[in-house]
C-alpha cells in the first residue's frame, strides 16, 4: 500500500515529524518499507508567465522571454521549444539550487538572464522531460511551486500483513495513527445525494451469502470526458494508479480512501436487471483487460439478460465499461465474502486492487458511505443527475463477541497494566465493549477481520501498548538433565570425523539437473517439482554425487588441483507407503595427489584404499564391501558397502566414462553411505585383559590371484582355529618367482593360550591346521 | 727398584695422542696390558724382601692409579667427541615445513547452527527434525494456514504435487513434535527449506531455525528475553538488544518481528510469537492449560552478520577459497 503523507493528513493530522509518524507506523506493526520525498529539496521556484517572447539576437534556438512573476517581471533566456506566450510554468528564481544547478543571474550569448524556467526533470519531477512543465491556465503567478504542486509530501509504502486488511485505505491507516496518536480522525463530506433521477436499475441477488450487501445507483446525463481534477490525479499517482478517465478515477480514488472497490457500468449497455449469481459452467465473459476466460460454477458474477457482465468483486467485463461515450451510469458498491472472492482472481492468473480487498475482508459497514461519496465525486466533477440508491441486504458477517480475561492477557505477555489502561486501548482501536470483573466482552468494528478470540484482543492491546514496553525476562523453568546415549552417535560426529581425515564440508542444493539423475545415478523416474525455479534444478536428488562432482568441477575450474569434499544431507525418493522417503546420506569425493603437494614425500595418486580407509571408518570397521557395479563408477573399481548384512551405500572410482564428461585429468573417488546406520556404536564392554603374551609367525601362501582375500578371512574366521586369536595381510606380491594367475599373501598370526605359555609345539600345530584350511579351501600352497 | 714416576707424564701424552678408542686400547696395553710396563713392575714385587715390598708396591700402584684416571678422562673425551660428532651429523633444519595432510572442514552454515545447537542446549533444548518433502497440512493447515489464505501466496512454495510441497520453512516440525509429546516441550529444528526466489538476496534453498518452548507460564516476555540472550551469546555482544515490532504469522499470536540492534540501527533477524491455539487444537494440547512460544531464525543470515560474509550465493557456489575461510 502506497499513498501520500499529506493525503493521509487529511483524515488525520499528529502533531509528529513524517520521521515520527513513519516509526510509530512501524512500531504499531504498519511496517513502512520506504519513505520517499516526492521531490527533491529546492526553493526559490515559482509560477511564471511567459508574457513576452522574442528571439535571441545571436542565437536561433534561444528565446529572450520576458516572465510574470506577479510582483515582478524578469527577462529570461530560454531554450525550450515550447516556451511561448502565456505558457505558466515554473521558474526558479536567482539563488535557487535544484539538481546540483545554482541559478544566477547571467549573461546568454550576450542577453541578460535573471533565472530559469524549467522542465519536470529539471525539477527531479521526471527522468524524462520534453520541454518546460506546462502549467494550467489558472495557477496563480508567483506562487511557490512546491505549495502549489503539493510536492512538501512524502510517499510512504507500507507493508502490510495479511490480517490487516483494513489498513488497505486512507481511512483505514488514519484510524490506527488515530488509535497511536490520539489525533481525531476526519472523514470527508459524503452526504446523501439530492435526488434528480427516476432512472432505477433493477439488482436481485441470487448468491445471498456470497454478496450479502448490494448498493447501486443510477446517474444519468454525466460528462464522461470531463477532466479528473488536479488534487485527484496527484492522490492516484501518488499511490501508484494511473489515470483513465474521470469516472474510473473516482472509483479508483474512493476505493483508496475508504477501501471499498466500486465499480461502474455504462448504464444504456445494460440489458434487463442487474443479478448476483454464480456463474455457470464455462460461461464465458470478456473482461476490461481485454482478455477473454471462461468461468467455473464458484466463480460470483453479476449478470444481466446478456450474461455475465463482470465478475464479482475482481474485475467489470469489457461490453459494459464505461467510455467517453457514456452518458448514464450505474455505480456499485457492493460486498463480497473472503470466502467468495479467496482464490478466484489467482485461478484465473489476475490479482486486482478489488480482489486484493475483498478476499482479505471489505468494511462492510462502508458499502453504503462509499456510494455516497463516490456519487458527490461523480457529480461534482462529471455532472449529472442521481437516481434513488438501491440496496439489497441479506445477512451481514456476524461480529460474535470476544471475551478478554486481564488476568490472562497480563500472564500471556508477561506484562502488568492496569485494567482501565486495557480499557482506554480498546476505545481507542474502535472496539465496543463493556467489563463484568477482570473480563472484558469485546465486539469489533465491521472493518475488523481478524478478531475473533481472545489472542487477538491481547496482540491488540500489546501493539497499542507498545510491543518495546514489554520486558525481555527469561524464563525460569524446573532444572532436569537432558538424556545423553552414549552408544547413538551424531550427525556431528559423522562430520567430525570427516573433517579431520582432511575432508570440507559443502551444501548443495536438493534439486538438481534431471540428467544426473537420469546419467549419473540411473534414476529414471526421480521426483519431479512442478514449478522449478530453474530446468537445471527440476528433480529432487535421490544421492549426492553429482552435487559433489559439479562442487568438484568448479573449483578445478579455479584453480584448484586436488579436493576432498563431503555433504551430509538428504536423498528424495518415491516410497510406496507415503509417496515420498527422505534418507539422511554422507558422501564424500577424493580428486589427485594422495597428500598435499609438499616435499620429502613421494607423490601418489588417490587409489580406492585410501578412500576404503574412510568408509571403514565412519562403519567403526565393521562394513563389508562386495564387488558390485553402479552407473557412476569403474565396473573393476566399486563396491557395494554392507553394514549388518544390509547394502548402505556404495564406494568405488568414478567410471573413465564420466570422467571424461566432467572433463577431470585425475582420478575421482566416491562414496556414499546412508547415514543413520553409522550413528550406532555399541558402549563398550571390559574383557579381561589376558597375563600371557602372544606369539607371533608368519606364514606365506600362494593362491588364485582372483581370490578375493576376505573369503580367506571369514574362512579363517569361520574356522576359528584353536589359540589364533588374530591374522593379518601384510603384503601381497605379484610376479617374478610367482606363477601367472597367481598371488602371494604373506600372513602374520597370533597366537595365545589364556591360562598358561604357548611352547613352540602347541603353535606348529596351530599354524600346520591354519595351513591345511588354507590348502583344502582355496588350494593354497606354501611359498617356499 | 727403578722410578716410575715417569711414567704418568708418559702415559697422559701417549693418551692424547690418541683420536679414537682403537688407538686409546693400543696405548694402554703398553702400561697396563698383559705385559705392560706397570704390569710387570708389579709382577716384580714378588722378589723383593719383607721389608721392601710394601712401600715398592704402593709406590707402583699411585702410578698405576694415575695412568688409569688419565687413560679414563681420555676416553671419556673421545665418547664424548664421538657422540657430538654424531648429533652434529643428524641435525636438520627445523624450519623446514612439516609433512601435512589435507585440513579438513565443516561449511559456515554447519559452524553456524552448531553454535546455535550449543547455545540452546545449554538451557535444554533438544533438537527436532522433520521431512523436507512436506503435506499440504503440516505445512499450511496445522500452522492455521488454511487454503486460499493470503499468507500461502506470500511463502512461493515448491510443488512435488497436487498436496505435497518442500517446506517453505522448519515450523512443521513443530507439528510433528507436538503431535507426539506431552508438554512441557523445548526444541529447536533446524533445517532446509525451500522458497521459489533467486537473487542476491535470495536463495532458492536456506536454512532455518525454528524454536518451540511449550510449558504452562510461558509468556511473550519471557520469548523476548530467550531471544535476546540468545543473540547477546552468540554474537558474544552483551550490549545487545532485541527490539519485537508487530507483525503475522497464522500460527502465531501475538506475533512479531524480531529486529536486533546493529551499529547503531536495526536488522531484522527473525519472526516469533506465541503459539497459535488454533496450532494447539490441531495437535490436542490443551491451549488453556499450556502457553508456547516459537521462533525463527535464518541461519544464512546469522552466519553472514556473525562472519562477515557479504553475498548470500557463497554459502551455495562451494568455492574452496570460501570455504577454506572457516578452518
Amino acid at each position: 500500500m502506497q499513498f501520500s503523507e499529506n493525503w493521509l493528513r487529511t483524515f488525520v493530522n499528529p502533531a509528529i515529524s513524517s520521521a515520527e509518524l513513519s516509526n510509530a507506523l512501524t512500531m504499531a506493526g504498519l511496517e513502512v518499507e520506504e519513505m520517499t520525498p516526492v521531490a527533491p529539496a529546492f526553493d526559490r521556484i515559482v509560477i511564471g508567465e511567459i508574457v513576452e517572447a522574442l528571439k535571441h539576437p545571436d542565437a536561433d534556438r534561444l528565446q529572450v522571454c520576458k516572465v510574470n512573476l506577479g510582483k515582478e517581471i524578469l527577462q529570461i533566456v530560454c531554450g525550450a521549444s515550447n516556451a511561448r506566450v502565456g505558457l505558466k510554468a515554473p521558474c526558479a528564481l536567482v539563488g535557487a539550487e535544484l539538481s546540483g544547478i545554482s541559478i544566477k543571474a547571467a549573461k546568454v550569448r550576450g542577453v541578460e538572464s535573471f533565472g530559469m524556467m524549467c522542465s519536470a526533470k529539471e525539477l527531479g519531477l521526471a527522468v524524462e522531460a520534453n520541454g518546460l512543465l506546462e502549467l494550467p491556465n489558472d495557477a496563480p503567478v508567483g506562487q511557490d511551486i512546491r505549495q502549489y504542486l503539493d510536492l512538501n509530501d512524502q510517499l510512504l509504502t507500507l507493508k502490510l500483513t495479511p490480517n490487516r486488511a483494513d489498513c488497505l485505505s486512507i481511512l483505514g491507516i488514519a484510524r490506527d495513527v488515530a488509535a497511536i496518536t490520539g489525533a481525531p480522525v476526519i472523514l470527508p463530506a459524503a452526504n446523501a445525494a439530492k435526488i434528480e433521477s427516476t432512472k432505477i436499475q433493477t439488482v436481485s441477488i441470487d448468491a445471498l451469502d456470497a454478496c450479502p450487501a448490494y448498493y447501486g445507483r443510477v446517474i444519468e446525463a454525466v460528462n464522461a470526458r470531463a477532466k479528473t481534477p488536479d488534487w485527484m490525479l496527484r492522490n492516484l499517482e501518488r499511490s501508484g494508479i494511473r489515470s483513465i478517465s474521470a469516472i474510473v478515477d473516482i472509483t479508483n480514488f474512493v476505493l483508496l480512501e475508504f477501501g471499498q472497490p466500486m465499480h461502474a457500468f455504462d448504464l444504456t449497455k445494460l440489458s434487463g436487471g442487474i443479478q448476483v449469481r454464480f456463474a455457470k459452467k464455462d460461461e464465458p465473459i470478456r473482461l476490461l483487460n481485454n482478455t477473454d476466460v471462461k468461468l467455473a460454477s464458484d466463480d460470483l458474477v453479476i449478470a444481466d439478460d446478456s450474461g455475465a457482465i463482470a465478475l464479482a468483486g475482481i474485475m467489470g467485463g469489457e461490453s459494459t465499461s464505461v467510455t467517453d461515450a457514456t452518458s448514464n451510469i450505474f455505480l456499485e458498491s457492493a460486498f463480497f465474502t473472503p470466502d467468495s472472492i479467496a482464490g478466484k482472481a489467482r485461478r484465473l492468473g489476475l490479482s486486482t486492487d478489488s480482489s486484493y480487498r475483498f478476499e482479505r475482508g471489505v468494511d462492510f459497514g462502508i458499502t453504503q458511505m462509499a456510494l455516497e461519496r463516490a456519487t458527490a465525486l461523480v457529480l461534482a466533477i462529471c455532472g449529472g443527475k442521481a437516481g434513488e440508491m438501491i440496496a439489497v441486504i441479506n445477512t451481514l458477517p456476524n461480529r460474535k463477541i470476544v471475551y478478554l480475561r486481564y488476568a490472562r492477557l497480563l500472564s500471556v505477555l508477561g506484562i502488568s497494566i492496569p485494567q482501565a489502561t486495557v480499557g482506554t486501548l480498546l476505545a481507542q482501536l474502535g472496539f465496543e465493549f463493556s467489563a463484568n470483573g477482570d473480563v472484558f466482552a469485546v465486539h469489533a468494528p465491521t472493518y475488523r477481520f481478524d478478531i475473533a478470540i481472545e489472542e487477538d484482543l491481547i496482540e491488540e492491546i500489546a501493539r497499542l501498548h507498545g510491543y518495546d514496553k514489554i520486558a525481555a525476562i527469561t524464563p525460569t523453568a524446573s532444572l532436569g538433565m537432558l538424556p545423553a546415549s552414549e552408544s547413538a552417535l551424531n550427525q556431528a560426529w559423522l562430520r567430525d570425523t570427516l573433517q579431520m581425515q582432511g575432508y570440507q564440508e559443502i551444501v548443495t542444493y536438493s534439486f538438481v539437473d534431471e540428467s544426473w539423475e537420469r546419467d549419473l545415478l540411473g534414476n529414471p523416474n526421480p521426483i519431479k517439482l512442478k514449478n522449478p525455479i530453474a530446468s537445471n534444478l527440476s528433480v529432487m536428488r535421490s544421492g549426492l554425487w553429482g552435487g559433489l562432482l559439479d562442487t568438484l568441477t568448479y573449483n578445478l575450474n579455479r584453480k584448484q588441483e586436488r579436493a576432498m569434499l563431503f555433504e551430509l544431507g538428504s536423498s528424495y525418493h518415491h516410497s510406496e507407503q507415503s509417496a515420498y522417503s527422505e534418507n539422511l546420506r554422507v558422501a564424500g569425493l577424493y580428486y589427485g595427489s594422495f597428500q598435499p603437494e609438499q616435499w620429502g614425500v613421494i607423490a601418489k595418486e588417490v587409489d580406492f584404499y585410501d578412500v576404503k580407509a574412510t568408509v571403514d571408518c565412519l562403519t567403526h570397521g565393521k562394513a563389508e564391501y562386495r564387488a558390485e557395479t553402479h552407473n557412476a563408477l569403474h565396473p573393476g573399481q566399486s563396491a557395494r558397502v554392507y553394514l549388518d548384512g544390509n547394502p548402505i551405500g556404495w564406494l568405488g572410482k568414478l567410471h573413465p566414462k564420466w570422467q571424461q564428461h566432467y572433463s577431470l585429468a585425475k582420478n575421482t573417488y566416491l562414496f556414499e553411505l546412508e547415514a543413520l546406520p553409522l550413528l550406532h556404536k555399541p558402549l563398550a564392554q571390559y574383557e579381561e585383559v589376558p597375563k600371557t603374551l602372544a606369539i607371533r609367525r608368519d606364514l606365506a601362501v600362494i593362491v588364485n590371484a582372483d581370490l578375493p582375500v576376505q573369503h580367506l578371512f571369514d574362512a579363517i574366521t569361520q574356522a576359528s582355529i584353536s589359540l589364533v586369536i588374530q591374522v593379518q595381510l601384510f603384503d601381497i606380491y605379484q610376479g617374478k618367482g610367482i606363477p601367472e594367475n597367481k598371488k602371494s599373501l604373506a600372513l602374520s598370526v597370533l597366537m595365545q593360550d589364556t591360562h598358561k605359555t604357548l611352547v613352540d609345539t602347541e603353535a606348529e600345530v596351530a599354524m600346520a591346521e591354519l595351513l591345511k584350511l588354507l590348502e583344502n579351501q582355496f588350494s593354497a600352497s606354501l611359498r617356499n | 727398584m727403578t722410578n716410575l714416576e715417569h711414567l704418568i707424564s708418559e702415559s697422559l701424552a701417549d693418551f692424547t695422542a690418541c683420536s679414537d678408542m682403537p688407538a686409546l686400547e693400543n696405548a694402554k696395553a703398553k702400561y697396563l696390558g698383559k705385559t705392560g710396563v706397570l704390569t710387570d713392575a708389579l709382577k716384580g714385587l714378588g722378589k723383593l724382601s719383607n721389608e721392601d715390598r710394601p712401600a715398592a708396591g704402593a709406590a707402583i700402584n699411585v702410578v698405576k692409579q694415575a695412568v688409569e684416571a688419565a687413560l679414563n678422562a681420555r676416553r671419556e673425551a673421545i665418547l664424548n667427541a664421538e657422540q657430538a660428532k654424531q648429533l652434529a651429523a643428524e641435525s636438520l633444519d627445523v624450519t623446514l615445513p612439516a609433512r601435512t595432510q589435507s585440513q579438513g572442514g565443516l561449511h559456515p552454515v554447519t559452524l553456524t547452527l552448531r553454535r546455535i545447537e550449543e547455545l540452546f542446549h545449554s538451557i535444554g533444548f533438544d533438537v527436532a527434525t522433520g521431512p523436507e518433502i512436506e503435506t499440504d497440512f503440516y505445512n499450511f493447515t496445522a500452522l492455521n494456514i488454511p487454503e486460499n489464505h493470503p499468507a500461502r501466496a506470500m511463502h512461493d512454495t515448491f510443488y512435488v504435487d497436487e498436496n505435497k510441497v518442500l517446506r517453505t520453512h522448519t515450523s512443521p516440525v513443530q507439528i510433528h513434535y507436538m503431535e507426539n509429546k506431552e508438554p512441557p516441550l523445548k526444541i529447536i529444528a533446524p533445517g532446509r527449506v525451500y522458497r521459489v526466489d533467486s537473487d542476491a538476496t535470495h536463495s532458492p534453498m536456506f536454512h532455518q531455525v525454528e524454536g518451540l518452548w511449550v510449558d504452562e507460564n510461558i509468556s511473550f516476555a519471557n520469548l523476548k528475553g530467550v531471544v535476546q540472550d540468545f543473540l547477546q551469546k552468540f554474537f558474544e555482544r552483551d550490549d545487545l538488544t532485541v527490539r519485537f515490532r508487530p507483525s503475522f504469522f497464522p500460527f502465531t499470536e501475538p506475533s512479531a518481528e524480531m529486529d536486533m540492534s546493529w551499529n547503531g540501527g536495526w536488522l531484522e533477524i527473525g519472526g516469533c510469537g506465541m503459539v497459535h491455539p488454533e496450532v494447539f487444537k490441531h495437535v490436542n494440547i490443551d491451549s488453556e492449560k499450556y502457553r508456547g512460544f516459537a521462533f525463527g531464525l535464518g541461519v544464512e543470515r546469522l552466519a553472514m552478520l556473525r562472519y562477515g560474509v557479504n553475498d548470500l550465493r557463497h554459502f551455495f557456489n562451494n568455492d574452496l577459497r570460501f570455504l577454506s575461510q572457516f578452518k
